[in-house]
């Protein structure tokens, strides 16, 4: 059977998250959640923290989970996750596991603010003690729930309504925190990067991950049509341009191995993803220049520590023309 | 030391008692991080467990947060599940122990009451305990090694009653009596097996047949009827625990109750505290009753649920309750000392109060002569 009639049909026999829920139109978590459940073979347990993604989906008294499912907090989706694995372990020692001994996948998901910054302590502790999980954080870059307040995932130059670009203001003026080689600094078995418009690199890294005895992280790439200021119909596009632009390369690290998933046949300039977002439209204006230039530089250095880290063979990047013009990202969908 | 099971007294201090309680118990998970004075709670526990005593599984975890949240996973999970704590690891995980109180999490939780900065101190008060008095735990303070131990041994049938689930701290003065030993028995292993049966909890969520969704969404609509649900639930647990200690005390010969009354026939003037000062209270309320004095004391074991009525029974006939609090409450009254008025309103019962014992300050015997003379300043002991 093909990745995506698997995925479509899915594993369970039900649709692991349901219709029903209150995500927004083009939102990229529901599908990411999707394709993460349906990829793997065992019953699932899903432990959720606090955002869009749970308040979404389990307002009392309707639910659009169709499989077991835990929220607590905010930072602590880690820790949760480690006590049902304890319980897991616990009891299927004990020969006691409710509905017989069989294996389940324990999955987490939480939101880069629920990730990066709160959720990163609790995150560090499961994946040090080597709980036997798939962490999988959806990424779109900022307190989306509450509003598109900045995050330690929040892209450099980024306007949201804690970094608001204003007379004497680009945005946010830090570069983001790369939580993927933080994760992979403890050393657990898998590790990867990937993006909700690449569903099938996406399946097929759920499925090594979940292989893994041990810890598993997976950092996606999610679009937010409202924090990121872009028509729902457009979201895959504006995530793909994020890959084709090297903005949010897809990698894995299996054992410590690095292995890149992705090299794009035609690298586009960094503006062409940015001029796609409206969070980024200042930059398009008078003074913005220096800032686009920086950006670029810096997915460009970043690139090419990554292939070396990979063993890939560090080629010449193709030249970068910078966007003419801020019209053509209103044509593709950019909200004015 | 192995676990005895027959009769007679032996020395341990109180983290090690409740320590031994859970051994026998033999939770399926326990996720603790280390703070003084709970400390030789888990070293033992992880000893006991280190030499086949208990097959749980231990969860050293990176914070106290991360083991309060741990717990809930656990249980939820369907695994019975406790930890401990003290403090400032109390004060961090407070934010979970509402959600654990509020998701009716049925666990267990040893703790070794201490002061909560600042100043930095690691000796006992109960501000750790008042911080979360309304969270909707349940909070049963021990007055000896053998009542911590005891408590420990019920506190897994209150927790997981079907109308009560709640957790359950069974809390003890931190070094007066985590780190004193005092002469305890133990009851034997079996019956306290058979006494705290098998854990059950409704939909656990390794049941990936009888799909659950845990820790849901509430508005307008149903967050006051959730939380109304948790108000009757503690109001259960009155009669629940009252159950469960006339259930253990016929096993183990001793009597327990909500409230210890001591001395309070014919009492006028009345002392009413929690946890090991009480030891204290008995000598001065004997040597003051030698000497032709009216006075008695009532030790509050149940903080939460607090039993209002049956401490207003059990002073009808006095005069004078002298409310001894072992935590402040800057701008306003301590916690006792409310819920005594609260509790007294409309009574003739005249009502004092003092702060004392804060940061492990002792309470000498002649300062409790002069609370009972009415002669100690507010802030018991303190120094000019």
């Amino acid at each position: 059977m093909s990745r995506l009639k698997r995925i479509a049909l899915n594993q369970h026999g039900v649709q692991p998250l349901g219709g029903g829920h209150a995500l927004c139109q083009g939102c990229g978590a529901p599908s990411i959640v999707r394709t993460v459940l349906s990829s793997i073979d065992t019953p699932v347990i899903v432990v959720n923290a606090t955002g869009c993604l749970e308040v979404a989906t389990s307002r009392y008294p309707i639910t659009a989970w169709n499989v077991p499912w835990i929220h607590t907090a905010f930072e602590n989706t880690a820790a949760v996750a480690s006590g049902v694995e304890a319980a897991y372990k616990a009891l299927k020692r004990r020969g006691t596991l409710p509905g017989g001994d069989k294996e389940v996948t324990i999955v987490a998901f939480g939101g880069d603010g629920g990730t990066y910054d709160i959720g990163i302590q609790a995150l560090s502790g499961a994946l040090e003690r080597g709980h036997r999980f798939l962490y999988v954080c959806y990424d779109n870059g900022a307190y989306m729930n509450t509003g598109i307040q900045r995050s330690g995932a929040t892209p450099y130059g980024a306007d949201t309504t804690t970094s608001p670009v204003g007379s004497v203001s680009l945005g946010k003026m830090q570069q983001r925190k790369d939580l993927t080689a933080i994760a992979a600094a403890h050393h657990v078995p898998f590790v990867g990067q990937s993006s909700g418009a690449r569903w099938q690199d996406l399946s097929s890294k759920v499925e090594r991950a979940v292989a893994m005895d041990g810890p598993a992280f997976l950092n996606v790439m999610s679009d937010c049509p409202l924090g990121w200021g872009h028509e729902p119909r457009v979201g895959l596009d504006v995530m793909r341009a994020a890959q084709d632009s090297l903005f949010w390369p897809l990698f894995e690290i299996v054992n410590g191995e690095y292995k890149l998933s992705y090299r794009p046949r035609k690298v586009i300039p960094v503006t062409d993803f940015l001029k796609m977002q409206r969070r980024f439209a200042h930059l398009f204006k008078p003074g913005g220049e220096a800032m686009l230039e920086a950006i670029q530089q810096q997915v460009e250095a970043d690139w090419s520590r990554l292939l070396k880290l990979c063993g890939e063979p560090v080629k010449e990047l193709p030249v970068v023309k910078p966007a003419e013009e801020t019209e053509e990202a209103e044509a593709v969908g950019a909200v004015a | 030391m192995a676990v005895k099971t027959q009769e007679g007294a032996q020395l341990l201090t109180g983290g090690e008692a409740v320590a031994y309680a859970m051994a026998q118990i033999d939770p399926d998970v326990f996720p603790v991080y280390p703070i003084t004075p709970q400390t030789p709670i888990i070293q033992t526990f992880a000893k006991l467990v280190a030499n086949g005593k208990a097959t749980t599984e231990i969860v050293n975890v990176e914070s106290e947060h991360s083991a309060m949240s741990a717990t809930i996973g656990s249980a939820l999970a369907g695994a019975r599940s406790m930890t401990a704590t003290s403090s400032q690891g109390l004060a961090l995980m407070a934010e979970m122990v509402y959600i654990a109180a509020g998701m009716r999490t049925p666990i267990v939780m040893a703790v070794g009451n201490r002061a909560l900065s600042a100043p930095l101190n690691i000796h006992c008060d109960h501000s750790d305990s008042m911080m979360i008095r309304d969270s909707g735990v349940i909070q049963l303070f021990a007055e000896s090694v053998q009542e911590a131990y005891d408590l420990m041994v019920m506190a897994t049938r209150i927790a997981e009653h079907p109308d009560v689930m709640l957790p359950v701290l069974v809390c003890q003065d931190g070094f007066t009596l985590t780190h004193s030993e005092e002469p305890l028995v133990l009851t034997p292993d079996e019956v306290v097996k058979d006494f705290a049966g098998e854990y059950k909890v409704p939909l656990p969520l390794l049941d990936v047949e009888e799909v659950t969704t845990k820790g849901i969404f509430a508005l307008q609509d149903y967050y006051t009827e959730l939380r109304y649900q948790m108000n009757a639930a503690m109001e259960a647990a009155e009669t629940v625990i009252a159950d469960v200690f006339d259930e253990y005390s016929p096993l183990v010969d001793r009597p327990f109750g909500l409230l210890e009354e001591y001395e309070l026939e014919g009492a006028e003037k009345v002392v009413f505290l929690m946890g090991s000062t009480a030891g204290t209270i008995k000598d001065v309320v004997d040597a003051l009753r030698s000497e032709g004095q009216k006075v008695g004391l009532l030790r509050l074991i149940s903080y939460r649920p607090f039993p209002a009525e049956a401490i207003r029974g059990a002073l009808a006939s006095a005069q004078e309750v002298i409310v001894l609090d072992r935590s402040d409450a800057p701008g306003a009254v301590p916690s006792l000392h409310a819920e005594m008025a609260a509790a007294l309103y409309g009574s003739n019962v005249k009502l004092r109060a003092h702060v004392f014992g804060l940061g492990g300050r002792e309470l000498v015997p002649d300062e409790a002569r002069a609370i009972f003379a009415g002669e100690a300043p507010t802030h018991v002991a303190l120094r000019s």
